[in-house]
């Protein structure tokens, strides 16, 4: 893995409502390297939509803020840069593409023309070579007759062709970062393949960052090289897929991992998480995982664990994690 | 191109609208109380006179008979024989088209020239004193009829300020426009405060659309994100209310060129209904119809030039 340049510390939402100020994301840190995939893994509510848009300081409500929280890239603090500037980092230093190109895509402006209006502000190109950068782009995401669809709408896109387009139309100002919101989740499945291999072609061809959000850990374990799990706005459990996946330390990484058809033996019920995830108003004290998980003890209730490094590069926030099943390797200093 | 083919076959639809249009016309002129040939010679004509002036405009044969004179001449390109001016109703109608159509194109501008800006500020201010100046505005320009506005305007900016003239149509074209200004600023006002309404309403929806959101999250500042995306997929439903309501400020025409005495379709309209004559009510009413009518088609059109995801 290449060394971080893109670090996010203590990345911290709270929403005001009727019943006081909550904290939806609590101090969320995770490190991205270039040309690295990660997987921000967790059920909905956990926290991992709003951690991006809280990224681009684009969050959906005015009753949302971000009290605290610094995301450097390439050692710069860019949390701190007043609104004119920091709208340069938004597009040309993180891109994002969405879970509904459909409604993310404006409905009245040509494929083409929307990606050359991204082209010309952000390089200052001319009409025509803005233009003919668009096609281009269109080609890269692999839709075919790019010439011709550039003068389509959206609506005359099929849902997997809308999110290439959506895709072309956030490589259009040449991001470092690419934040992807579920951007599968609305396709089938053949589509969603294809779109996963696009991701990988163009973290290959372009050494893009990608941030991929989702709760399908089968995609997680196709697509990334690292995956960061969140429950109730806090990060469990991050580090390396394999060693991860194959060796999950927290009990809620655990869980999921046992929830995936195939986990268990064959004939076996699907094994489920008992409980629901909790909501906003009602976070429960210390580990906010403890009244679903099987491993609590007394002091998951009141403490909060601290989030610590358990190997290389692999951080863990447990009273009680679950014991290695891999043996033979000790736990700490996994490779 | 198949998006624009209604506008070859929805003509021949409108057709059977215009057919029940004149009929009803027709009918409800004629059933004006009144006579026309005594009105025009006056109480003493002989009995003679009268017949012979009826005879002349054709007023003594059945209804029927008289609406198919009617619909005849229509396909000659006539609509009769004005009985109080002595002349062709074409000629007489398109003699005074001028005033009123440039007295609705001129309110349509100045309505879309006062709604988007304030619209666009009470959608920028939501909630704040601005937002609540521009909505008692509206509510005002809802609430005051036209024939008052109109009076107010002309107490205030001709009489107290002697910035525009009190009444009448100019000569040269300067000289009209600066005549038509206060006409257009009534019917605009109210207009407008409709059209305000929807606007500020479809713009606070797609401010906070998802593709503007997007447009955001790649860079775009927010004047580009307003101008070229939230600014016209907005105008699209209030453009729409915009058409709907020409039909409607078409007729109220009427009542605007009575207040400041321009010479066009609604005062012609007004003194031929007093005059009972005829010919010149059924071919402005046939013509307001058909405006109605055309403009509705036309709006149409402009749906489906401005959303491509609208067919027909």
């Amino acid at each position: 893995m290449s060394g971080a340049f893109f670090e996010v510390e203590d990345l911290t939402v709270d929403v005001a409502t009727d019943t006081g100020r909550h904290v939806i994301v609590d101090r969320v840190s995770f490190t991205l390297g270039k040309g690295e995939i990660l997987g921000l893994v967790g059920e909905s509510g956990s926290g991992k939509t709003m951690a991006c848009r809280a990224l681009l300081k684009l969050l959906p409500s005015k009753r949302l803020s971000i009290p605290g929280g610094r995301v450097r890239i390439d050692g710069e603090d860019v949390m701190a840069l007043p609104d004119a500037g920091f709208r340069t980092v938004r597009g040309k230093r993180i891109g994002m593409i969405f879970q509904n190109p459909a409604s993310h895509l404006d409905p009245v402006m040509r494929i083409g023309e929307q990606i050359a209006e991204s082209v010309r502000f952000h390089h200052g190109s001319s009409r025509r070579a803005a233009e003919a950068r668009a096609v281009e782009l269109l080609t890269q995401v692999g839709i075919p007759d790019p010439k011709e669809r550039s003068r389509g709408f959206p609506h005359e896109f099929s849902g997997g062709m809308r999110q290439r387009a959506m895709i072309a139309l956030a490589l259009a100002s040449d991001p470092d970062i690419l934040i992807a919101d579920e951007p599968t989740t609305a396709l089938d499945v053949t589509v969603q393949a294809q779109i996963l291999r696009l991701l990988k072609e163009l973290r290959d061809a372009r050494g893009l960052s990608i941030i991929f959000i989702t709760h399908d850990l089968g995609v997680v374990a196709q697509l990334c090289d690292r995956i960061c799990v969140l429950y109730g706005g806090r990060v469990c459990e991050i580090g390396d897929k394999r060693t991860l996946l194959a060796d999950p330390r927290h009990p809620y990484t655990a869980g999921l991992t046992g929830c995936q058809p195939g986990a268990g033996a064959t004939g076996s019920r699907l094994k489920t998480i008992p409980g629901y995830p909790p909501t906003i108003d009602a976070m429960p004290s210390g580990c906010r995982f403890h009244p679903r998980c099987s491993n609590a003890v007394d002091a998951c209730a009141r403490l909060q664990p601290p989030f610590e490094d358990v190997g290389q590069d692999r951080r863990l926030a447990c009273h009680n994690p679950v014991v290695s099943e891999l043996t033979s390797v000790p736990a700490r200093g996994f490779a | 191109m198949h998006r624009y083919r209604f506008v070859f076959y929805r003509p021949l639809q409108l057709l059977p609208v215009l057919v029940g249009i004149s009929i009803i016309t027709f009918v409800l002129v004629h059933s004006i109380p009144g006579d026309p040939a005594r009105i025009l010679l006056g109480t003493r004509a002989t009995p003679e006179a009268l017949a012979n002036i009826r005879a002349q405009f054709g007023l003594d044969e059945p209804i029927w008979v008289q609406y198919f004179d009617f619909v005849k001449n229509l396909f000659h390109g006539e609509m009769g024989r004005s009985i109080l001016y002595k002349v062709d109703v074409i000629g007489l109608i398109l003699g005074r088209l001028e005033p009123t159509l440039v007295l609705v194109f001129g309110s349509v501008i100045l309505s879309l020239i006062i709604t988007i800006p304030l619209a666009t500020l009470a959608a920028g201010h939501r909630g704040g004193a601005i937002d609540h100046a521009v909505r008692m505005i509206s509510t005002g320009g809802l609430g005051m009829p036209a024939f008052w506005l109109g009076i107010m305007l002309i107490i205030l900016f001709s009489v107290k300020l002697g910035l525009f003239p009190v009444s009448g149509y100019g000569q040269s074209v300067a000289d009209k426009l600066h005549h038509m200004v206060l006409p257009c600023l009534t019917i605009a006002l109210s207009l407008s405060a409709v059209l305000t309404r929807s606007l500020r309403a479809s713009l606070l929806a797609e401010m906070e659309s998802d593709a503007a959101m997007a447009a955001r999250a790649r860079g775009l500042p927010e004047h580009i994100v307003f101008r070229r995306h939230v600014l016209p997929n907005s105008l699209i439903p209030t453009l729409n209310l915009l058409a709907v309501n020409i039909g409607w400020l078409i007729s109220g025409t009427v009542v605007v060129e009575s207040v400041f005495a321009i010479p066009g379709m609604g005062q012609l309209l007004i003194r031929a209904i007093f005059t009972r004559d005829y010919m010149v009510v059924q071919g402005v009413a046939m013509l307001f119809a058909l405006a109605s009518v055309l403009t509705n088609f036309l709006a149409d059109i402009l749906t489906v030039v401005l959303d491509p995801r609208v067919t027909l």
